[in-house]
């Protein structure tokens, strides 16, 4: 199984399960996280982590080793965003 | 429900204590809550904490229509009511009527930004399904329109059940229709919750909920929203404990049983049924064209967190703010120590000398003085972190910074205010608190004062120019070690707390990166406003009391007549020279000689006043041209009694030793202030005040044997 922290810049996927602290599950979960969503790497920070992300036209920042806990689905091509 | 406003002063109107409504703002993090805040409320409003944590607490009133003051309370921006931080909690508190000192709201405002809809309406629906009466205010709806979204605000209105008010904050849009709905909406009910569960699951959510309404474990209204946190993601047993114990406990758990065997689990079931409900919702009020989102923001990003680019912009614009500090500020700084000294020569021009004379002139207006000189610097600084973040660049810093603060075990958000305090680490520690994490934020607070700050800049700079032989490349040199000391030590220092007082696993954050925006000036100047304030009340209580403290300390008691006709210092007289003299033992492993002692004492209120009490203690005239004279007569200072008797006093072994103990000391009464009032206990202040002494004071013997065995 892929991960988010696998994508690279441009890349996108579809979430299949937020694991990892359940601190920071829940906010993700509560940021718009959830299973199924669409979501795309825009880019790592300058010094390589952490990384940049798009969901539902939002965009977060997560630590790559909170990425790892990231399971998705990734999709084929280097995707736009949804619209 | 009667009440005082909660503005009395602002607000005389609403002393007869007849129908004065508040208001909470509630939203998310960069929804424009701070900028309709400020519209509603002018400048009249009162920045506080609320009782026992460091989360600050923004209240102001307006008048609407009919003459009626409405207060207005400013809740923290979250982006959940779940209380899983103190921002959130207080949130929680306020809504559900729980806060002490704050009375239940009669209307919430939710805000929510039109430009994401769907996550702002997540905390919105969490409000209303409180039951507590819920408004929308719908912002950014500028911004939405440039962006092709068109909200549909009837049919929004319509499927959510409670009211929309579009309102553009930034052009006063929409004010006096949201001011009329405010007015209107107040006091009745909301809808409570929209989104259900299987009927066999809501029935035991029903049990908890009826259990906590008959024993008033919670407001009528919000008892549902209540047993739906209970059963899931805040169901800890301290909770339940506190909400009724074991005939709740029971309901609970007969609850989760219902969950589990549906196939869900209990800390997410919420989350995804509330977005499940309010997703279809938002896909059918919001229209968005396609294809131009964020794309002008994206395409700024693309240079300002560029691999390289970035780094290097964020370094140029520290050097400009920096040079702005440390050379622009410095006009202003000037305007103020004339006026000081003005005011000085005034108050001593009317008076005859005498000890009441000193008082004022030297205790209360010198002691003062030294520290409002700061003020511009202040103002400066907190006019480019409120451009930083009003236009959503700070939370880029983080991004990018995040990587290198994370070695020394820190998040990217402490970066500004570590940088914040090589101009002062009062706005440093104030700038903490946009850090949500607790430990994170402490670990920041306690290394702070260690960043050169520029009231140390004047010792550096006698010392450096008076002891430091060599060309002038040799002094900026020096100049540069010393700074670079303090951010070494710091970052030892914090490694170590990391693994020791402030241990524990950190929540990992997630940072929102907003899109870039225009600066809104008034809410730049807002907030250095409110920031300023803090810094001069600092300087109208604590740093008063210390400052006449301390030279009552050097002013008694006096010399007797020959002595002073002889021409000695009265300072040496004094108890202050007492306590120098008594200080010998500790001093003199240092090298350092009562007279060290007394000024290191008096630059407890705030670091530059060293200089002038070497000034004073060796009647030279410190301001000014003054400078040249006091080095040379420290050059030539030699102690008159002991060992060393005829040898000069400050040797470079002694220069640097006092210029490390600088460093390192926390020498400084705003700062501890600062940090008594931002942890909300003594503990930290003096923790602070004692590890940086300690430091301070082996750091400079260290410094001193070192040079002395070099030769110095």
């Amino acid at each position: 199984m892929k991960t988010l922290a696998d994508l690279r810049p441009g890349e996108a996927g579809v979430i299949v399960k937020v694991g990892g602290d359940p601190d920071l599950r829940l906010r993700l979960m509560q940021m718009g996280l959830l299973a199924g969503e669409h979501i795309q790497v825009v880019r790592y920070a300058p010094f390589g982590d952490p990384l940049e992300i798009e969901v539902r036209g939002g965009h977060l920042s997560l630590r790559k080793e909170n990425a790892r806990e990231i399971l998705i689905e990734p999709l084929p091509g280097a995707s736009a965003t949804r619209g | 429900m009667v009440r005082e406003s909660l503005l009395a002063d602002a607000a005389p109107q609403s002393l007869h204590h007849q129908g004065t409504l508040l208001v909470a703002l509630a939203g998310n993090p960069n929804t424009g809550k701070t900028t309709l805040f400020n519209s509603l409320t002018g400048l009249r409003h009162k920045v506080g904490n609320y009782p026992g944590v460091t989360v600050e607490k923004k209240m102001g009133a307006y008048r609407d229509g009919d003459g009626a003051v409405v207060d207005v309370l400013d809740l923290p921006g979250t982006y959940s009511l779940t209380a899983r931080s103190p921002d959130e909690e207080i949130a929680r508190r306020v809504v559900l009527g729980e806060m002490e000192n704050v009375p239940r709201p009669d209307l919430v405002v939710a805000v929510v930004d039109a430009t994401n809809i769907e996550r702002n309406l997540f905390l919105a629906a969490q409000v209303f399904e409180t039951g507590i009466p819920t408004l929308i205010a719908l912002t950014m709806m500028d911004v939405a329109a440039d962006e092709g979204i068109a909200v549909d605000v009837a049919a929004l209105e319509k499927e959510l059940g409670v009211p929309v008010v579009p309102v553009i904050a930034t052009r006063s849009v929409g004010l006096a229709e949201l001011k009329r709905r405010i007015a209107k909406s107040a006091r009745h009910a909301a809808r409570g919750r929209g989104w259900a569960l299987e009927a066999r699951i809501e029935r035991e959510i029903a049990e908890v909920a009826r259990r906590l309404r008959d024993r008033h474990l919670a407001p009528p209204e919000s008892c549902d929203a209540e047993a739906i946190r209970l059963v899931g993601i805040e169901g800890t047993p301290q909770r339940i404990a506190a909400r009724g114990g074991a005939e709740v406990d029971q309901a609970v758990s007969a609850a989760r049983d219902a969950l589990t065997r549906a196939g869900f689990e209990s800390d997410t079931f919420e989350t995804e049924r509330r977005y499940g409900w309010l997703r279809p919702i938002a896909a059918r009020c919001v229209r968005r064209a396609a294809g131009c989102r964020r794309t002008v923001s994206a395409r700024v990003d693309g240079v300002l967190t560029h691999r390289v680019g970035g780094p290097a912009l964020f370094l140029g614009l520290l050097a400009f703010i920096f040079q702005a500090i440390f050379a622009w500020a410095t006009v202003p700084m000037g305007w103020i120590e004339s006026l000081v000294g003005g005011i000085g020569s005034v108050v001593a021009s009317l008076m005859p000398a005498g000890a009441l004379q000193s008082l004022l002139v030297d205790g209360v207006v010198g002691g003062v003085g030294s520290v409002v000189v700061f003020l511009p610097q202040i103002l400066f600084l907190f006019f480019f972190i409120g451009l930083m973040e009003d236009t959503g660049y700070m939370a880029r810093v983080a991004f990018m910074m995040d990587r290198v603060m994370r070695n020394v075990g820190l998040h990217g958000k402490s970066c500004i205010p570590l940088l914040s305090s090589f101009a002062c680490a009062v706005p440093g520690i104030l700038a903490t608190r946009t850090m949500e994490n607790r430990r994170d934020r402490l670990v920041t607070i306690l290394i702070a004062p260690l960043m050169s700050c520029s009231a140390r800049l004047p010792i550096y700079t006698l010392f450096i120019a008076a002891f430091i032989p060599g060309s002038s490349l040799v002094k900026a040199g020096v100049m540069t070690g010393l700074y670079l000391l303090g951010v070494v030590v710091a970052i030892g220092v914090a490694l170590v707390l990391k693994r020791t007082l402030a241990r524990g696993e950190s929540v990992p954050l997630v940072l929102e990166l907003p899109p870039y925006r225009w600066p809104r000036l008034r809410t730049v100047m807002v907030q250095m406003g409110d920031r300023s304030r803090l810094f001069l009340k600092n300087a109208g209580t604590v740093i008063l009391a210390s400052s006449v403290i301390l030279w009552a300390l050097s002013y008694y008691p006096r010399p007797p007549q020959e002595l002073a006709a002889a021409g000695a210092s009265p300072v040496e007289h004094s108890f202050a020279g007492k306590i120098g003299h008594a200080m010998s033992p500790v001093l003199d492993p240092l090298g350092f000689d009562w007279r060290i002692g007394v000024g290191i004492l008096l630059s407890f209120a705030a670091r530059e006043v060293f200089v002038s009490a070497m000034g004073t203690i060796y009647n030279v005239d410190a301001t000014g041209e003054g400078t040249g004279a006091l080095a040379a007569r420290l050059q030539s200072a030699v102690w008159e009694s002991g060992p060393h008797l005829g040898q000069p006093i400050f040797t470079l072994s002694v220069a640097i030793a006092l210029l490390v103990f600088y460093v390192l000391s926390c020498q400084c009464v705003s700062t501890l202030a600062v940090v008594r009032r931002e942890t909300n206990s003594w503990r930290w202040p003096v923790f602070l005040f004692g590890y940086m002494t300690v430091l301070a004071y082996s750091g400079a013997w260290v410094a001193g044997r070192v040079t002395s065995l070099a030769g110095g």
